[in-house]
């Protein structure tokens, strides 16, 4: 499936910049920390054979959305001591304890979970490969999506701007 | 030789990233860190999407995780909004002190 190694060296980078997202003290660091998770998750992609996921993981998100979030760290000029964590610190064992809850089940799961014992053909999922049931199979939800996307315009518009 | 790398371990890397994003999201009081702790979540569920879809033969996974970029593009763009709104109205972007809403 993938080189053992690649896997690990990338594993290990998204493991530890995602890690350095909920730990970074400034807003800035944890943005440009989230690109390197992004990035090397689009390494995976790749690796994975979505050809196309990994494209569109670097345009949008790498791209268009962590750029808007840089845009408004840098409008909101955010000094590091305004970063507010937790003071409580009941919501501190509480969260540790829920992400552990979260780890020790999917730990269950992918031991007990079976390879499909015949293994489905190898597909690239390539533009075209994608394309093409993007605009037969899943016509109408790609048509609800511009809606949604037109109703996070006017929405953001809406709620940004100083007087209508 | 290690043992090569089957879909079991990129589940297993898809739930400790999501573990992650939810303890940044408990954890985190900044409304900005915890829209990105979002982003680490949603991120989990895509790679356990692609590697569904890898493992199974099926493209209809990646498919679906197109579907859940634009559904994040339009959270991200709300969100930030609403977040530009309160640091204008009174600037404060603690999640614990924003009860504005509470009566």
């Amino acid at each position: 499936m993938i080189h053992p190694v690649l896997f690990y060296v990338l594993s290990g980078l998204i493991v530890a910049s995602a890690v350095g997202v909920i730990l970074a003290r400034h807003p800035l660091y944890a943005v440009l920390s989230l690109v390197v998770t992004l990035f090397s998750l689009s390494a995976l992609f790749i690796c994975l054979h979505a050809f196309f996921v990994a494209a569109i993981q670097v345009l949008i998100y790498a791209g268009a959305v962590l750029v808007l979030f840089i845009f408004v760290v840098m409008l909101l000029d955010m000094a590091p001591e305004v970063v507010f964590r937790a003071k409580s610190w009941t919501m501190i064992s509480v969260g540790t304890a829920l992400g552990f809850l979260i780890l020790w089940q999917t730990a269950a799961v992918s031991l007990r979970l079976q390879a499909p014992s015949a293994p489905g053909p190898v597909i690239d999922g390539t533009t075209a490969a994608v394309g093409r049931i993007l605009f037969t199979a899943y016509a109408l939800p790609f048509e609800a999506a511009s809606l949604l996307l037109l109703v996070g315009i006017i929405g953001a518009i809406v709620l940004a701007k100083k007087q209508l | 030789m290690t043992p090569p790398i089957t879909i079991n371990h990129l589940i297993a890397l898809s739930g400790v990233l999501f573990a992650i994003g939810l303890v940044g999201v408990v954890t985190r009081r900044n409304v900005l860190l915890i829209l990105l702790s979002l982003e680490i979540l949603l991120s989990a569920a895509n790679l356990a999407f692609v590697a569904f879809s890898r493992s199974l033969g099926d493209l209809s996974g990646q498919i679906m995780v197109f579907f859940v970029m634009i559904v994040a593009a339009a959270e991200v763009t709300v969100g930030l909004a609403i977040t530009v709104l309160l640091s204008r109205h009174g600037g404060k972007l603690n999640a614990d002190e924003l009860k504005s809403l509470k009566w």
